[in-house]
């Protein structure tokens, strides 16, 4: 359960809730602006913690862990995509993705190799040395893949990922992540278009902070359409766009 | 949610990250805003610049005032007689000479406080060479005299003590006598001159020594052994030294256990009562040098804690730079975090950035400090002294106000919610 405390007011903006996430499964979660859908990501991405409840991630539970515990989660079972890519800004690609090995205390040769790894498995091993503003919003979402992949981790855990993106590219980015699942990783995807959800493996829809309707599906294969003859590059659309589903204003109540 | 039971992941406790990875970080951020970064550290460097060359400038001073004081000699009494009267017993007093040549001889074998000790006669004579004469003060004194008041024999030598006991028509020439009998850069070194009337051959010339606190010049003078100006100018030796004596103790720390040690001396030698006064008196140099050198020290301490006051206006500068910069970042703070940065990388970045800002500061103003003592040393010949510990010092402070005013930033950093962060705008 997670309560938000505004003022004198209550929000239970999860409450109930009881979900059980194989490893290697690909899950969409979707609802609406309002929903809790945002709430249980940031639960399952270590970044919050439940108000009462169990959260158990491979094999630990990090409901009770402390700052420093759950920032070591993140680091090393987590990845994290997110709408607006979230790439450091004047920073070249490798540089972001070598970021989270930074923290891992990985000495400077190693990171760069495995960082330049991670680039070309999301096809981007000729644009090492861009920075976000060089890239199209496509580019961008690669490299934050890249980042999220470069610790090897367990889960990767996906807010809106092609929210900023033309269908193309999204179709693009969702080929990624099925691929990505293919390779063993647990991805857990929020998203509110219906058709982007048609990727995963199982779909949960989340409602007034409840979880509506939770179920297996045959996975969509991604399919990136062939290129229309008048772009050369289809993913120069959109960048930097930005656009956040308004949560309230919280305190945390234990 | 539970994944898969997997294998626990094991617990390790890294040593976090590579300090000099995060020294890198530091400086790029720097680097991103030069001319913000520049006038931050402003502060700091005027600060750290006005430190140095205040003290600059005091150290200088009291190393004038002390010079001043070493070039009438270290460790040095002067002993004058008669310049007290002793309650009317003695009728006039400061004309009537109180001290003898045995006087002078009991200061030297007695008292283990004294390395050496010379007289010093007095007159005003003419000196004559063969194109030009010159009147200065013509002193008559022993060889220790030139070791007590620490002035070397520049050309030729001093005279000995077989001068002194055969008074030969010896002297020894201060440069300025020199320039005006000889003229400027000659070695009169072997010619004579006549001094009195009488015929004197020049055997050295002391080194030059400049000028007292005063102004007064000190190479305006000759030397000639006491006996010989006791018997040539004085006319005859007598039992009193109608002069004054010189007196070098062992040590500067020494100096005033031999200013007593000759007091209590010279009063049983002249017999003085338990109340009387002294018929004579002893002038202590070092301690007069002391007090000058304490009110340069004042001076200056006066003066650096003005420039530090600036340097505490640079740290505020600093913090309020550093807070800016937080806020700005909130957005790659988030980031950082969700991507495993813990509370304390955060806090060690912004320290380490607010450290790197303050202490680039401090070395600019440590060059600029030291290229404006050494402009008013070569523009206006102010005596100027930069010492190495105020540097370090200066540097050391800069750190410090650096991590102080830091910190503050720094913790607003570590502890922003990730979440909130990365909503950030």
């Amino acid at each position: 359960m997670k309560i938000y405390v505004t003022g004198d007011v209550e929000v239970r903006a999860l409450a109930g809730v009881s979900l059980s996430i194989e490893a290697g499964e690909f899950v969409a979660i979707m609802g609406s602006s309002g929903s809790g859908k945002s709430t249980l990501m940031n639960i399952l991405g270590c970044l919050d913690r439940p108000t009462s409840g169990k959260y158990i991630l491979a094999g630990e539970e990090v409901s009770r862990m402390d700052r420093d515990e759950l920032a070591e989660v993140r680091n090393e079972v987590l990845g994290f995509v997110f709408q607006n890519f979230n790439l450091l800004a004047r920073t070249s690609a490798i540089e972001n993705v070598e970021l989270p090995l930074v923290y891992q205390g990985v000495g400077s040769a190693e990171r760069e190799r495995r960082a330049k790894r991670a680039l070309e498995r999301v096809s981007l091993g000729s644009r090492l040395d861009h920075t976000p503003a060089q890239l199209s919003g496509g580019q961008q979402q690669r490299v934050a893949i890249a980042r999220a992949l470069v610790g090897d981790p367990k889960v990767i855990l996906a807010d809106e990922p092609t929210g900023n993106l033309d269908s193309r590219t999204s179709i693009e980015v969702m080929a990624l992540f099925q691929e990505l699942g293919r390779a063993g990783i647990t991805i857990v995807l929020v998203t509110h278009e219906p058709d982007i959800a048609e990727y995963a493996t199982r779909v949960i829809v989340v409602k007034d902070g409840r979880i509506l309707t939770d179920a297996r599906r045959e996975q969509k294969v991604a399919v990136v359409p062939p290129l229309p003859a008048s772009a050369v590059d289809a993913a120069v659309a959109i960048t930097g766009a930005s656009a956040g589903h308004p949560t309230p204003d919280k305190g945390h109540a234990t | 949610m539970s994944a898969a039971p997997e294998t626990r992941r094991p617990k390790k406790r890294r040593g976090g990250l590579n300090p000099l990875q995060t020294l890198r970080v530091a400086l790029r951020a720097i680097w991103r805003n030069k001319m913000r970064s520049f006038l931050t550290t402003l502060g700091i460097i005027i600060g750290v610049a006005a430190v140095i060359a205040m003290m600059a400038i005091g150290a200088g001073a009291k190393a004038q005032v002390e010079a001043a004081f070493a070039a009438m000699g270290t460790n040095l009494l002067i002993i004058q007689s008669g310049s007290t009267s002793s309650g009317g017993v003695r009728g006039g007093s400061g004309s009537q000479p109180t001290l003898t040549w045995d006087d002078l001889a009991a200061i030297r074998t007695e008292v283990n406080t004294v390395k050496a000790a010379a007289p010093q006669l007095r007159s005003n004579q003419s000196i004559v060479g063969e194109d030009a004469n010159w009147t200065t003060g013509v002193i008559g004194t022993s060889p220790e005299y030139f070791e007590i008041r620490s002035w070397p024999i520049a050309l030729g030598s001093a005279f000995t003590q077989s001068d002194l006991d055969g008074g030969s028509k010896v002297v020894i020439l201060g440069q300025t006598v020199v320039d005006r009998v000889f003229g400027p850069n000659t070695d009169p070194v072997g010619h004579s001159v006549r001094i009195g009337g009488k015929p004197f051959e020049v055997i050295g010339v002391a080194a030059k020594k400049g000028q007292s606190a005063q102004g007064q010049d000190y190479d305006d003078t000759a030397f000639i052994p006491m006996t010989t100006f006791a018997q040539n100018i004085q006319g005859g030796l007598t039992k009193y030294l109608s002069g004054q004596i010189y007196v070098a103790a062992t040590s500067s720390d020494a100096t005033s256990r031999a200013q007593k040690d000759i007091t209590s001396l010279l009063r049983d030698r002249h017999r003085i009562g338990m109340r009387a006064e002294d018929d004579f008196s002893i002038r202590n140099l070092s301690e007069i040098a002391g007090a000058q050198a304490e009110g340069a020290d004042t001076m200056t301490s006066l003066l650096a804690s003005v420039a530090a006051v600036s340097l505490l206006v640079g740290g505020i500068g600093i913090m309020n730079i550093m807070l800016v910069s937080v806020t700005e970042r909130t957005r790659e703070i988030g980031i950082r975090m969700a991507i495993g940065a813990k509370p304390r990388n955060i806090l060690l970045q912004f320290l380490i950035e607010a450290l790197a800002l303050s202490m680039a500061g401090g070395f600019l103003g440590v060059a600029l400090g030291v290229g404006v003592a050494q402009y008013l040393a070569t523009r206006f010949k102010w005596p100027t002294l930069v010492q190495p510990d105020v540097i370090l010092a200066s540097v050391a402070f800069s750190a410090f106000v650096g991590v102080v005013f830091g910190m503050y930033p720094a913790r607003k950093a570590s502890r922003l919610d990730p979440i909130d962060a990365l909503r950030f705008e």
